[in-house]
């Protein structure tokens, strides 16, 4: 028989202004097993855990029941305070007498009722419980970085720093992601290249840093501290070790006519190529799908004119398996299809882009050399029209469009305005916007720059409709505050695209069992206080993954992530949660129900012998339960048909008591 | 009447038997009574042409069984692990869903059976014939379309099959066999039945009706475990009504709400498994239709989450144990609860 001690907080007026504590801890006296009962104003205090400590050695207590707040909030605190009072900490129960109770009722009578029922379940569980030991597991000391963007590259060079290997993942043939696209960055206008160039170079050149690019994820096993990863490295038919980035090949390729990715197809590029002078790793990549030597063996140019012997055309994908002690995700973001958004004109006219094809535009490493030019005729614009908000608020249309904001657009369309205006003085730019979001430091200031010195036509409103007509576009808005309509005859429009998760983040997150909010970003473990973290252990958030972000933002979330990678890395084991399940296997069917239900791939089978009648042997199949991988969340344990599942410190039992406990 | 005779069944089995193909064979055994037939296990052409018997109450779904003869047993003289030959049994088209679940299930071993599918053209259930033709059966034959009963009291008489079919057979969900290795016979279509009319009339009742009409259904039962026992879903190796570790073990209804609770627990139980086979109702002595109780359950998963019928293939993800994200909404199934209250 146990000896349980009550203890009933007040947690000040919170508790005590709803719940009659004094009735509470003089009802449960008589209930059975509990040999000790008070009440106290605050018990998780020092004062309160020192009478919780008191009453332990005092009454010979081997099991404790807080009746106070919501486990999530102190279950830790007064396990930690049994602990020191030298008993169990899975001997503690805690009844949730504030949320569940004080804060939802309003009449004493009703609230100290509840009360007493939610401690009598209490106690009927802790004289089921019994004491548990959580098992170790060793870490791994080597994190993986999905994504070479500035999120990713950032997390890598700090995780290295602190003196663990990394390895990044990317997919592309170099890393960089969408900041190697940029022209400058707001708010101080500064070369992308100049500030995100180095760093590549930086990540190539540490020694803790390995850059699997044209790769991706194929599968991921294991758990915190022992993740298992396939990476698949791509077949590029050019030899790393050899290419030295000459560009020889390239030069010669006949083949000329490949849309160019880097350049949002504004212009093409070979079917062998190096996507742009600074890539990293600088090598080069043959395009499967426009290489004639692949693809119907007459060419072989390449191989020809390379001097270090690197092109290999029998080149397969390798598969690459690594064990992780934590991974980050940092798979980054496209701009939306602009496909759907026909009262734009975008798929009719050439002369309507997107942000990040003016970005390209306007880039020195560019289609057109930096210099702004219409895509359609290669003429100077003289009249442009930005629209912001393209896809992004869109809770109307959200079959085309996104209900969020996408935070950077208001940024760069100022930017692109202000650069537009003082590189081009002649040319009038007029911005269409619903709202202008602007806060962070010197953002404000700098789109008012845009408005104030440089002359920029701001106009509250949307664009209704462009249509070409010869070679200006016709732009229909309307000017909410002036309340008339506007028509622009305009030479190019630029489209704020909203911008959206990777489509790769989806399938990446099954195999994390990370999760995922409605709109494809990763979802963090706490919104506010754990924003870097998933709520899968081990797996951490780092950029736009997780939500739009402007690049200072994502760098120091690609920092916090590293932070919490290195702290994770420097265990050198992990304590794990008791509370796991387990199969009893003279009772399990082998039926596979719990193993469908578990959502962290915890369970197997086995073939076990079971001694039968008569010196027989007995052959069934059984299922076993990895105690690191679970994570105790009792759903194989409503799957299992013969009750043969059972979670530790939540036994069917134990549910059964307090469920009981509550009906009497 | 069935098209395929007892006689094509025996003439199959000892073919497969002579070959050395199969060792035992799993079918339906005579009776006292013609109407009396009882799952049997045939060793042997002699015990075949005996005792084996295939005809409108060969209604027995012997899937089951597959469980406890295919055991991996070793220590002792054991046909399995020393030959190679393999145990038949006939399927009908109803039978051979339960055994596809029970393969999903891993609860038999495929490589150890060699099936074979039987056209099934309707059962009779006795009781129905009992109703009409009264007490003192002496004979009950069926012949063409007829069902010729002969009795003491009420003398001699015919009586259309149809009007004695089997509840389950009148809505017989699929005379398709989906899982076999032979077939004698011809194997039809998944039907698009009336099965869950008598579920949604129950829907229909008041809260007090719908309580009213399972008290009195269940208040009959004397807890036989027949439905169990008979159950292709309940193969557990030890059932949580004979486990002391359960807390409901051998637990005697002390209330008349209790008493309900073994075929509610016992639905729960099977639900996403069951295939609709209807053995429960069939065995169950007092004629409790258990299989309304089950239905319920077919009927609210493929509401729920769209058509999904139990063993129609192997290995197919049951909606209870699968998630997609397409999944309802707890709360449109708690809103649904509110509708039928």
């Amino acid at each position: 028989m146990q000896r349980i001690g009550v203890f009933v907080c007040w947690c000040g007026s919170n508790i005590a202004g709803t719940v009659d504590v004094k009735a509470v801890a003089e009802a449960l006296k008589n209930e059975p097993g509990v040999v000790f009962s008070t009440d106290y104003q605050y018990m998780c205090s020092q004062a309160g855990q020192d009478l919780i400590k008191n009453a332990v050695k005092e009454h010979n207590l081997t099991g404790i029941v807080v009746c106070s707040c919501s486990p999530r909030m102190h279950e830790a605190t007064f396990r930690k305070t049994a602990s020191a009072a030298g008993l169990n900490p899975y001997m503690v129960e805690i009844a949730n007498i504030r949320e569940q109770c004080s804060w939802v009722h309003k009449e004493m009578p009703l609230g100290t009722q509840k009360a007493i029922i939610l401690g009598k379940a209490a106690v009927a569980k802790v004289n089921l419980n019994t004491p548990l030991t959580p098992g170790e597991s060793p870490v791994t000391k080597r994190a993986l970085v999905i994504g070479g963007g500035i999120a990713g590259i950032q997390t890598a060079l700090d995780i290295a720093d602190a003196g663990f290997p990394v390895d990044i993942v990317e997919k592309k043939p170099t890393i960089g992601g969408k900041m190697a696209q940029l022209d400058k960055t707001f708010p101080t206008l500064d070369c992308a290249a100049c500030i995100l160039t180095p760093k590549m170079v930086d990540v190539a050149q540490n020694e803790n840093i390995r850059i699997f690019s044209y790769s991706e994820v194929e599968a991921v096993k294991g758990f915190v501290g022992n993740f298992e990863v396939k990476i698949k490295k791509k077949a590029r038919f050019v030899d790393e070790t050899k290419c030295t980035g000459c560009g020889a090949c390239i030069e010669k390729c006949p083949q000329k006519k490949v849309p160019n990715e880097f350049n949002l197809g504004m212009d093409t590029r070979r079917a062998i190529y190096i996507p742009f002078a600074q890539a990293v790793p600088k090598v080069a990549t043959i395009d499967p799908d426009y290489c004639n030597m692949l693809k119907n063996g007459k060419c072989g140019v390449c191989t020809k004119f390379c001097a270090a012997g690197a092109i290999d055309y029998k080149q397969k994908d390798e598969m690459i398996e690594e064990k992780y002690g934590a991974i980050v995700v940092a798979t980054g973001f496209e701009p939306i299809s602009m496909d759907k958004f026909d009262e734009f004109a975008y798929s009719q006219s050439k002369d309507v882009i997107t942000s990040l094809e003016f970005e390209r535009l306007t880039n020195a490493a560019g289609p057109t050399a930096g210099k702004l030019l219409r895509p359609s005729d290669g003429k100077h614009p003289e009249k442009i029209v930005f629209v912001q908000c393209v896809g992004s608020r869109c809770s109307a249309c959200a079959e085309k469009g996104k209900e969020y904001c996408s935070k950077i657009c208001c940024m760069y369309t100022a930017k692109h305005a202000m650069l537009t205006r003082d590189k081009y003085p002649d040319t009038e730019v007029t911005v269409f916007y619903i709202d202008v979001r602007t806060p962070g430091k010197n953002f404000d200031e700098f789109q008012r720059r845009a408005v104030e010195e440089y002359g920029v036509n701001y106009i509250k409103g949307m664009v209704g409709k462009i249509t070409p007509e010869g070679d200006k576009l016709k732009v229909r808005g309307s000017d909410l505050i002036a309340n008339k309509q506007i028509k622009i005859d305009a030479d190019l429009v630029v489209l704020a695209a909203a911008i959206e998760p990777d489509k790769s983040a989806r399938p990446l997150a099954t195999m994390l069992t990370a999760s995922m909010d409605t709109n494809d970003f990763f979802t963090e473990a706490h919104p506010k206080l754990r924003p870097v973290e998933s709520p899968t252990a081990g797996v951490f958030l780092s950029g736009t993954c997780q939500g739009p972000k402007d690049i200072p933002e994502t760098v120091s979330q690609a920092g916090a992530a590293a932070s919490k990678v290195i702290g994770l890395l420097q265990k050198d084991k992990l304590v794990g949660n008791p509370c796991v399940a387990s199969s009893d296997q003279l009772m399990c069917n082998g039926c596979s129900s719990c193993e469908r239900v578990c959502p962290y791939g915890a369970i197997s089978y086995e073939d076990k012998d079971f001694p039968g009648p008569n010196r027989t042997t007995k052959t069934r199949r059984v299922a076993v339960v990895n105690p690191a991988v679970c994570q105790g969340c009792g759903a194989c344990t409503v799957a299992c048909p013969s009750g043969a599942m059972d979670l530790s410190g939540f036994k069917n039992t134990q549910i059964m008591a307090e469920v009981d406990a509550i009906c009497k | 009447m069935q098209k395929i005779t007892t006689e094509q069944l025996i003439e199959k089995a000892a073919e497969l038997m002579n070959e050395g193909k199969v060792a035992s064979v799993l079918g339906w055994e005579k009776g006292e009574f013609g109407y009396d037939v009882t799952p049997g296990i045939f060793g042997s052409v002699d015990e075949l042409k005996a005792k084996f018997v295939y005809g409108d109450f060969s209604a027995a779904n012997l899937s089951k069984y597959l469980v406890k003869k295919t055991e991996m047993v070793q220590g002792q003289a054991l046909v399995f692990l020393k030959t190679e030959r393999k145990i038949l049994i006939f399927l009908k088209p109803c039978d051979s869903y339960s055994f596809n679940q029970l393969l999903t299930e891993h609860r038999f071993d495929r490589e150890k059976v060699y099936a074979v599918g039987v056209q099934c053209d309707g059962m009779v259930d006795i009781e129905k014939v009992k109703k009409i033709a009264g007490d003192g059966l002496l004979s009950v034959d069926t012949s063409g379309n007829d069902v010729v009963v002969k009795t003491l009291y009420n003398g001699d008489m015919k009586i259309a099959k149809a009007d004695v079919l089997a509840e389950r057979c009148v809505n017989c969900k699929s005379k398709k066999h989906v899982a076999y290795d032979e077939l004698l016979g011809e194997t039809g279509e998944v039907i698009d039945s009336n099965r869950f009319d008598e579920v949604e009339r129950i829907e229909k009742m008041t809260p007090d009706e719908r309580f009213a009409f399972w008290q009195n259904e269940l208040s009959k039962c004397i807890r036989c475990n027949a439905c169990r026992d008979a159950c292709p879903a309940c193969t557990c190796e030890k059932c949580v009504f004979d486990n002391p570790k359960s807390g409901v073990e051998n637990k005697s209804p002390a209330n008349s709400f209790e008493e309900k609770l073994f075929h509610i627990i016992r639905a729960y139980h099977v639900a996403g498994r069951c295939t609709d086979c209807g053995e429960c109702s069939r065995v169950c002595p007092q004629n409790i239709p258990l299989h309304l109780l089950n239905r319920k359950f077919i009927k609210d998963i493929n509401e729920f989450y769209g058509d999904y019928q139990a063993g129609a293939e192997v290995g197919s993800r049951a909606p209870l144990v699968d998630y997609t994200v397409n999944d309802v909404e707890p709360g449109e199934v708690f809103d649904r609860g509110d509708e039928n209250a």
